[in-house]
C-alpha cells in the first residue's frame, strides 16, 4: 500500500505538467492579454513597454520556462484586478466550495443509498416506480432553474431559508439541495441497477442460507458488494462539485471558487483563471487517488501492480 | 409409506411449488413426496429442469420470487415448515438445516474473510463471543481437512483453490451441527480427483456428526459412491424411489432405465453411448397422462389418457408407471419381448 501511494503520486506530475501546460496556453487562446489590460487608447509605446514587462517578448518556450518555475513555487502572477496574489485569492476560496461540496455529496449519498436499496428491493413496486421516476425527474432538471425555483417557493414565498449568501447553517441547505438533487438522481439509479444484479448472486444466497436478517443480508453481504460504483460516482461528482459549481455559486451568491471564476473569466483576469483552473485540476486528481484507495479498501481482489 | 417406527426427521408431502411467470404458471415441483430419516442419506437425481433444486430450495424457504409454495407440507421433526413465519426459519436456516451449494467461488462472499463467513453463522446461532466464535471456526476449517487453519482463517475466497473453497462451504454449512444438511450439486464444478476427496470428507463427517444428508445431484456416480435410498424425479415428479443397490441393479421405471442406459459404463465397449429420445416437456405442453409417455420405449395407450400414481411394487419401493400395475415387471426382458419402435 505504502509502494502503491508512493508510484501513484509520482504519477501524478507528469499529468500536473501537461494541466499547467493547458492552463498556460489558456492566454494564448483567450486573446492577446495585453490589449485586454490596457485601455483602447493606449498608445504603440505603453503597449510595447508593457510586452516587454510582461516577458511577452521572449520566445514560447522562455515563456513557458518562466511560467512553470513560477508556479511551481505558486506563483500564478497577480490579479490585476484585485492586484494580489492570484492563488492565495483562490485558495481563500477554497473552503467555501469545499463545504459546499461536502454537505451537498452527504445530502445525496444519504438519500440514494436508501432509496436505491429499496426500490431494488422491491423491483416494480409503487415504491420502486415512484423512485424511479423521481430519479428521471432530478437528473433532468437544471441546476440553475432548481435553484431559482428553491429561492422561490422556500426563499421569497415562505421564508424559510436566506435568499443567498454564506454565513449560519441555513444558508447551505438551498445550494446544497439544488447540488445534490442531480447527484442523489445519478446514485439512485445507479445503486438501484448494482443491487438488483448483487441479489441475485450466490454469496447473497448463501448468506440467507445461514438464516441471516433481511437487513443483514442486503446490507452487510450485498450492498458492500455495490460500493465500488457507488464510491467512483461519489469520488467523479465530488470534483466535479469542486470544479464545476459554478451556476449553483453564482445564483446562490455563494462565495466559493466557482462564484470567482466566472467573475475573472467574464473580467479576463487571466491570473485567477489559471489559478483555478489549476486548483480544480489538483483536486479531481487527489479524489481520483482517494477513490483508488478506498477500493483497495473495500475489495481484497484488487491488487496495486 | 413410512415403515420404521422412528419419525423420520424430513417428510415432505405433496409439495407444491409453482413460479407464476408472464407466460403463465409453471408446476416446478408438482406434487413431491419423500422423506428422510435420522442418519440417512438419500439423493434426488434428474435432469436439470426437473424440479430438484426447486425442491431443495422449498425445504429451506429459499424459493425467490416469482415462485411460491402452493400445497403440501413440509415436516421438519413433525413441525411443517411451510406455515413456519419469516422469523422462525432463520433461527432453523443454518442452524437445523443447512445448504451447499454447486458454485463454491460464486457461492462465498468476495469481500470477506472465509473466517468472518465460518464465524459468522456460529455468532448467529450460539450466540457466543467473537473470540469462542474465532476458536470454533479454525477448528472447523481443522474439520473440513485444511492445514493451517488459523492462517487460512484470513483468506479471502479468491485466494483459495475450487476444492478448498468447497470445503469452506461445507465449514459453514456444518459448524452448528445441523440436523439436515442439503447439497445441491456440491462436486459439479470440481474436478474428478477433488470431487472424491469431496464426497470422502462428507461421507467422515457425515459418520462423525451424524447428520443428514439429501443430496441433489445429476451425476449417477455420485450417487452410488454415498446414497442410502434415490429418488428420481422426472418434470416435477417423483418417478422412481427406493434402495440404491435394487435401483441400480434393476431399475422399474423406463426413466431410470434411460438414464443408467445413459452412463458410459467402463466394462462395456459401445459406439454409440444410448441417449433418451425427444426433450424435456415445458410446462406449457405438457403430456396429458404419464408426462414420460412420448419419451418411453414402453409407452402403450393407457399411458396417453390416464397419469400413473406412485405405485408400491415392494416394501418401501415407489413407481409412477403402469407397466407395474399388476406386479413388477422386469424391464430387460419386457424391453427384449416388445422391439422398441423409433
Amino acid at each position: 500500500m505504502g509502494r502503491y501511494l508512493i508510484r501513484r503520486v509520482l504519477q501524478v506530475i507528469p499529468v500536473l505538467l501537461i494541466i499547467s501546460f493547458i492552463v498556460f496556453a489558456l492566454v494564448y487562446m483567450a486573446g492577446d492579454p495585453v490589449s485586454l489590460m490596457l485601455p483602447e487608447e493606449a498608445s504603440q509605446e505603453e503597449i510595447d513597454s508593457l510586452r516587454e514587462a510582461l516577458g511577452l517578448n521572449d520566445p514560447l518556450h522562455v515563456q513557458y520556462g518562466v511560467y512553470i518555475i513560477n508556479a511551481l513555487q505558486g506563483d500564478f502572477g497577480k490579479s490585476y484586478r484585485y492586484n494580489q496574489d492570484a492563488l492565495s485569492i483562490v485558495l481563500e476560496r477554497l473552503p467555501q466550495t469545499l463545504e459546499l461540496a461536502i454537505v451537498s455529496m452527504i445530502f445525496a449519498t444519504i438519500i440514494a443509498i436508501p432509496l436505491g436499496i429499496w426500490s431494488a428491493s422491491k423491483q416494480n413496486s409503487y415504491i420502486d416506480l415512484i423512485a424511479t421516476g423521481a430519479s428521471v425527474l432530478g437528473k433532468a432538471m437544471p441546476n440553475f432553474w432548481l435553484g431559482i425555483m428553491l429561492i422561490l417557493l422556500l426563499s421569497v414565498n415562505l421564508a424559510i431559508f436566506p435568499v443567498s449568501g454564506r454565513g449560519t447553517l441555513m444558508h447551505i441547505v438551498l445550494p446544497a439541495i439544488t447540488l445534490g438533487t442531480a447527484i442523489a438522481a445519478e446514485m439512485t439509479r445507479l445503486i438501484r441497477s448494482n443491487m438488483i444484479e448483487i441479489m441475485q448472486q450466490d454469496y447473497v444466497r448463501t448468506a440467507k442460507s445461514k438464516g441471516q436478517k433481511d437487513s443483514i443480508v442486503t446490507y452487510r453481504h450485498a450492498f458492500k458488494n455495490c460500493l465500488i460504483p457507488v464510491v467512483t460516482i461519489m469520488a467523479l461528482q465530488t470534483s466535479g462539485l469542486i470544479g464545476g459549481a459554478l451556476v449553483t455559486e453564482v445564483v446562490f451568491a455563494w462565495p466559493g471558487m466557482g462564484q470567482l471564476l466566472v467573475q475573472a473569466v467574464n473580467a479576463r483576469d487571466m491570473a485567477i483563471v489559471q489559478a483555478c483552473v489549476f486548483v480544480i485540476a489538483v483536486a479531481v486528481i487527489l479524489m481520483n487517488l482517494l477513490a483508488d484507495i478506498i477500493y483497495r479498501m473495500i475489495d481484497p481482489r484488487i491488487k496495486y501492480e | 409409506m413410512i415403515q420404521e417406527q422412528e419419525k423420520p426427521l424430513l417428510d415432505v408431502r405433496n409439495l407444491k411449488t409453482y413460479f407464476h411467470t408472464e407466460n403463465g404458471v409453471v408446476p416446478s415441483v408438482d406434487g413431491v413426496s419423500f422423506h428422510i430419516n435420522k442418519g440417512e442419506v438419500i439423493a434426488i437425481v434428474g435432469e436439470s429442469g426437473c424440479g430438484k433444486s426447486v425442491t431443495s430450495y422449498s425445504v429451506m424457504g429459499l424459493v425467490g420470487q416469482p415462485g411460491k409454495i402452493e400445497g403440501g407440507e413440509i415436516l421438519f421433526e413433525e413441525k411443517d415448515l411451510t406455515k413456519l413465519s419469516n422469523g422462525q426459519m432463520r433461527t432453523l436456516r443454518g442452524n437445523e438445516i443447512s445448504m451447499i451449494f454447486q458454485e463454491p467461488l460464486t457461492s462465498l462472499n468476495p469481500l470477506f474473510t472465509v473466517g468472518f463467513q465460518i464465524s459468522e453463522v456460529i455468532m448467529l446461532h450460539e450466540k457466543v463471543s467473537k473470540k469462542i466464535a474465532k476458536q470454533k471456526t479454525v477448528e472447523m476449517i481443522n474439520k473440513v481437512g485444511i492445514p493451517n487453519a488459523s492462517k487460512i482463517y484470513y483468506s479471502f475466497p479468491h485466494q483459495l483453490s475450487g476444492g478448498m473453497r468447497q470445503r469452506i462451504m461445507i465449514a459453514i454449512a456444518l459448524a452448528c451441527n445441523p440436523k439436515l444438511l442439503i447439497a445441491d450439486e456440491p462436486t459439479t464444478a470440481l474436478d474428478v480427483t477433488i470431487q472424491a476427496q469431496i464426497l470422502q470428507l462428507m461421507k467422515d463427517l457425515r459418520q462423525e456428526l451424524d447428520t443428514s444428508i439429501l443430496l441433489i445431484t445429476h451425476d449417477l456416480g455420485v450417487v452410488a459412491e454415498m446414497v442410502d435410498r434415490v429418488i428420481v424425479m422426472y418434470a416435477g415428479q417423483v418417478v422412481e424411489e427406493g434402495n440404491v443397490f435394487k435401483l441400480f441393479e434393476n431399475p422399474k421405471h423406463p426413466y431410470t432405465k434411460g438414464l443408467m442406459d445413459s452412463t458410459p459404463k467402463i466394462h462395456e465397449r459401445k459406439e454409440e453411448l444410448y441417449s433418451i429420445k425427444g426433450t424435456v416437456p415445458t410446462p406449457m405442453n405438457m403430456p396429458t397422462g404419464c408426462r414420460f409417455y412420448p419419451r418411453c420405449e414402453f409407452a402403450m395407450e393407457k399411458c396417453k389418457e390416464k397419469a400413473p400414481e406412485l405405485l408400491e411394487v415392494k416394501q418401501g419401493y415407489h413407481v409412477r408407471c403402469w407397466l407395474h400395475e399388476e406386479g413388477e415387471v422386469n424391464l430387460d426382458e419386457e424391453f427384449n419381448r416388445k422391439p422398441a419402435t423409433t
